[in-house]
């Protein structure tokens, strides 16, 4: 049957800078690129490309830049390319359209309509270069009301678990079988240079990675993939997965052909099997069933370690929010629709969900107005792009946030949106040997820990500017934040003030 | 003395050292001259193997170097300061003998010999070879090697 789908990219090669050299041809995995001796020249199969620019960062003379394919649209709003691509690809295969990476409509992004405060004569702003400025977080639960015995030098009640981060920024979920294993080094690598966190995702800790156990978060998904006592007292905390922001109410599954040997090691499963996440936690039927499973693993750690509980930002994610600060968890995780993922059905992840700045401020504002607020410490993640957002996000009321998105493509992702392929040609969405080696953790984990190093000076220099001292003092202040664009409701939900007012 | 080692686990294959290290023997150090302009002789270091595995190959700079004392020319010298060994194209007549007793296969003959004479001229670290600058993943290292010291 004839395909209709057309290419979607178009290889530009300048013949003046090329030197067919054939570093483009080595360095994709998609076979798009051919030095081609007969003709004298380098041909490419634009339809192959997926715009990861591999071979556009490697080619030692730049003469390479990819564009969109020309082709035009028939010019209506409604059925538009790709409207109609997308129609093509489903009558060719009959089957689900599988995405990856973040939510890419053009909802509204309401970190840019957040505008930052800064102090102006009446109160100091602060040099972070010349006066201390405290960027550490502790994440747990924290008592309403400490008791301290001055005589005996002694607190009560008992502080339960928590752990310390020195920069409020922690790896998001992505487990060994989604990236590689170079990709998770690199992230635990800078996680403990940074005194931060990296979190397994649902795939097991890898034997290699349990020396970095003090700096991970291990996490039990739906298929319980790994999970056993020995992972669960593996790392510093415990997140149970409830949900993912980019594909919200359904699970997760890692084709058969990522399952190799050392995925089938660290999951637990055959190797070449699919590992299929089921929609729900199957011993999860109510926030009853959820405490259940958060004593469970608290029982298996014996209290030492505080659990977290992951839910994608959806409607009610407020009263789920509550529902789970009083089932016990110690601190919630929430992922807007904007997160990223390694695969996940293009309909769910482009239309379910709502975006993570009104979930947060929703989910602050309840566990406030319930007087719960300190029983649980928030951790926002979805899209979290440049340190303002950070900033942004503290204000809103969380305590710390996740990135993903952002730390792979301090390793070399483009976001071509193509994990699902496996052929990831900058070695993090791949299992081939021949692509993960080129993720050499050494460099990625420098550059990830560069990336947060000069975010958490920025983040220095702006909470200084509105005059605070410590990230402590920013958290839930939303006096920090103005809006602009937004309407009234908007606004109401976000609990910011318009820009002037 | 410092010397390139080629990492054979981060090696991907991608031959940018090939070319940054013909650019780098170029009288224009510009690759697009050196290769469509110059046609500059080819590369002192060789990606051997294929995109499973493969390692860059090039002059160990050894401390006794059989290619000095095969070279029948007098073309072949170890600097006995540096510890560079350098083949002077003015000098060399193509005869192979330094090929056939490399025990590394790191010298190639076009018309004259051709190796590495860990050029410096990188764009990265002071000092640091144009191949190792290139390198897109450290599967070449230049530092100071261990066991092999100077004078060697």
């Amino acid at each position: 049957m004839l395909d209709y789908v057309l290419p979607r990219y178009r290889v530009l090669r300048d013949k003046d800078e090329c030197i067919q050299c054939g570093v483009c041809e080595r360095s994709c995995s998609n076979g798009v690129h051919h030095v081609d001796t007969d003709l004298g020249r380098v041909t490419a199969d634009h339809s192959k490309c997926v715009n990861c620019q591999r071979c556009v960062v490697m080619c030692p003379t730049q003469a390479i830049a990819i564009s969109k394919w020309p082709q035009v649209g028939n010019g209506t709003n409604n059925w538009t390319l790709e409207n109609m691509q997308d129609i093509a690809k489903q009558a060719q295969t009959g089957a689900v359209l599988l995405a990856s990476m973040g939510n890419p409509k053009p909802y509204p992004i309401y970190w840019d309509h957040l505008l930052l405060n800064a102090s102006q004569v009446t109160n100091p702003s602060i040099d972070p270069l010349r006066e201390p400025m405290e960027t550490r977080v502790f994440l747990g639960s924290r008592p309403n009301v400490l008791k301290v015995n001055e005589r005996e030098h002694t607190i009560s009640p008992k502080i339960p678990p928590q752990i310390k981060l020195d920069v409020p920024v922690m790896f998001g979920a992505m487990s060994f079988g989604a990236i590689s294993l170079n990709a998770q080094k690199s992230l635990a690598m800078a996680a403990e240079e940074l005194g931060t966190y990296f979190n397994t995702g649902e795939g097991g800790l890898h034997k290699d990675l349990e020396r970095y156990g003090k700096n991970c978060i291990v996490q039990v998904a739906s298929g319980r993939f790994g999970v056993d006592p020995h992972y669960l007292n593996a790392g510093a905390a415990i997140e149970i997965k409830i949900g993912q922001g980019a594909k919200p109410g359904i699970g997760g599954h890692l084709p058969g052909t990522k399952v190799n040997e050392e995925v089938s090691r660290t999951r637990m499963i055959p190797e070449g099997t699919d590992a299929i996440s089921p929609a729900p936690h199957h011993d999860i039927y109510s926030i009853e069933d959820l405490r259940q499973l958060i004593f469970s693993i608290k029982e298996a750690t014996r209290y030492t370690k505080p659990v977290a509980v992951k839910i994608a930002a959806v409607h009610n994610v407020a009263a789920i929010a509550s529902g789970i600060a009083r089932a016990g968890a110690d601190i919630i995780v929430v992922d807007g629709f904007r997160g990223g993922t390694g695969a996940a059905p293009k309909r769910t992840r482009d239309n379910v969900g709502i975006p993570i700045e009104l979930a947060l401020a929703a989910v602050d504002a309840r566990l406030h107005d319930e007087g719960i607020r300190s029983m649980v410490s928030v951790v926002a993640s979805g899209s979290i792009r440049s340190s303002a957002d950070i900033v942004r996000a503290i204000a809103l009321g969380a305590d710390a946030v996740y990135i993903g998105s952002a730390a792979l493509i301090a390793l070399g992702c483009h976001q071509c949106q193509d994990c699902g392929s496996g052929k990831c040609n900058w070695g993090i969405a791949t299992q081939k040997p021949d692509l993960t080696r080129r993720l050499n953790p050494e460099i990625g984990a420098q550059r990830v820990v560069n990336l947060i190093r000069g975010w958490n000076r920025e983040i220095q220099e702006m909470i200084g500017g509105m005059g605070i001292n410590a990230i402590d003092s920013l958290r839930g202040n939303r006096l920090m934040l103005r809006g602009v664009g937004l309407n009234e409701k908007e606004l109401e939900i976000l609990g910011v003030k318009y820009a002037g007012e | 003395m410092k010397r390139i080692y080629a990492i054979e686990s981060w090696c991907i294959d991608c031959k940018r050292c090939e070319v940054a290290c013909r650019t780098a023997h170029s009288k224009s150090k510009d690759p697009v001259k050196a290769y469509k302009v110059e046609h500059v002789p080819g590369a002192r270091i060789h990606v051997e193997g294929d995109q499973h595995v493969s390692i860059a190959v090039n002059c160990r700079q050894c401390p006794k170097p059989a290619c000095v004392d095969a070279c029948i020319s007098g073309a072949m010298q170890r600097d006995p300061e540096t510890g560079i060994i350098t083949s002077d194209p003015e000098r060399c007549v193509g005869c192979r003998t330094c090929v056939s007793e490399c025990p590394f296969g790191c010298i190639h003959v076009e018309s004259v010999a051709l190796k590495c004479d860990l050029c410096g001229d990188g764009h990265g670290e002071p000092g640091e070879p144009a191949c190792v600058a290139a390198c897109p993943n450290r599967a070449l290292i230049y530092v100071e090697s261990e066991g092999c010291h100077h004078g060697e």
